[in-house]
């Protein structure tokens, strides 16, 4: 099944029309979408550097993930959001975009793994885990998210 | 400043960059994903201060254990966005955006300074307070406003909406300084 219509019932759409028309309902979405990233980076490295062992050591991992949390769901729901209005401005040129391809392979892999395997090693009682396991959890989701923001900034420069 | 921007815009090393197919790019990519890391922590660190996160970790912990990678996501920052205005110096100059954007920056710093030197120095007072002192709500709440400005003018630089090269209203062509503006 071809994405290619629904892309296209997106671009007529009167959401999609209005943003593309507009002299700055872009730019201005597009400042939002950014916000929300510095955001979600600091709330994930928060995470993310107490797992590989350079962050705020003296406290628990599972109690700076909890703090982090509402952050990182926050700033995510806003991401989504601005994301899926700058989609319906450009869908057709999004369709056949590699670069939007890969970062919505790597979105869907960072948003699965942020909230399965990572947050249950986050949550975990870190006497009974090894430092090496945690690590890795926290490299595969800088390396996943990393993916996602430089994919993104990649559709901007390809056609 | 004008005309050294226009004499910088004329350097072989700013032509390249401005021309090149990847690495421009590449410098802003570099500069946008770092905001991540520097205004991300920063963040992180302003909302501290605000008690909203974070509330059981000493402030003075997540200061010294975020200051090393702000620094480096700083560095990388000022050297990244430095290239870019090599590149297109003029433009950059006379965009409206950009000046405040550099204003911005200053204050961003001052407010910095003024937290690091006059409420940090008696941080053991209130380093475990879930919430912080007045001073330093104000200069966290400060911190991310500034730097929330200063990430949505650094975006629009990129739109020509007050270039020198359109028509412009008096305020516009005052604030651009396109009286001076050449090309």
């Amino acid at each position: 099944m071809s994405l290619l219509p629904f892309a296209q019932w997106c671009e007529a759409s009167a959401a999609g029309h209005a943003i593309r028309t507009s002299p700055w309902a872009f730019a201005v979405i597009e400042s939002i979408h950014l916000l929300a990233l510095s955001t979600i980076g600091g709330a994930v490295l928060v995470v993310d550097l107490r797992l590989l062992g350079y962050g705020l050591k003296r406290h628990p991992a599972a109690q700076l993930a909890r703090d982090a949390y509402p952050w990182l769901v926050g700033s995510l729901l806003v991401m989504l959001a601005s994301g899926a209005a700058l989609f319906v401005s450009e869908s057709i040129k999004c369709y056949y975009s590699t670069p939007f391809r890969v970062k919505m392979v790597s979105l869907l892999l960072a948003v699965c793994f942020t909230f399965t395997a990572h947050h249950r090693v986050a949550m975990a009682d870190e006497t009974r885990m090894r430092p090496r396991w945690r690590a890795l959890i926290a490299v595969v989701s800088l390396t996943l998210w990393f993916c996602v923001g430089a994919s993104g900034r990649w559709i901007g420069f390809s056609g | 400043m004008s005309s050294f921007c226009e004499w910088l815009a004329a350097t072989p090393g700013s032509i390249a960059l401005h021309e090149s197919f990847f690495v421009y790019p590449l410098v802003e990519s570099v500069h946008v994903l770092t905001l991540c890391v520097f205004v991300g922590l920063a963040a992180m660190l302003d909302l501290r201060l605000l008690g909203v996160t974070m509330r059981r970790v000493p402030v003075s912990e997540v200061v010294s254990r975020f200051l090393p990678w702000m620094v480096a996501g700083f560095v990388v920052m000022v050297v990244t966005g430095v290239l870019l205005f090599y590149a297109i110096p003029v433009r950059s100059y006379h965009n409206i955006f950009f000046r405040v954007k550099v204003m911005l920056l200053i204050l961003a710093g001052v407010n910095a300074w003024v937290f690091h030197a006059r409420l940090y120095t008696r941080v053991a007072d209130w380093d475990l307070a879930p919430i912080t002192p007045r001073g330093a709500r104000v200069a966290g709440a400060l911190s991310l406003v500034i730097w929330a400005v200063v990430i949505v003018c650094g975006r629009m630089i990129a739109y020509d909406w007050f270039d020198c090269d359109k028509a412009q209203s008096p305020i516009v062509v005052r604030a651009a300084g396109c009286d001076g503006y050449q090309r």
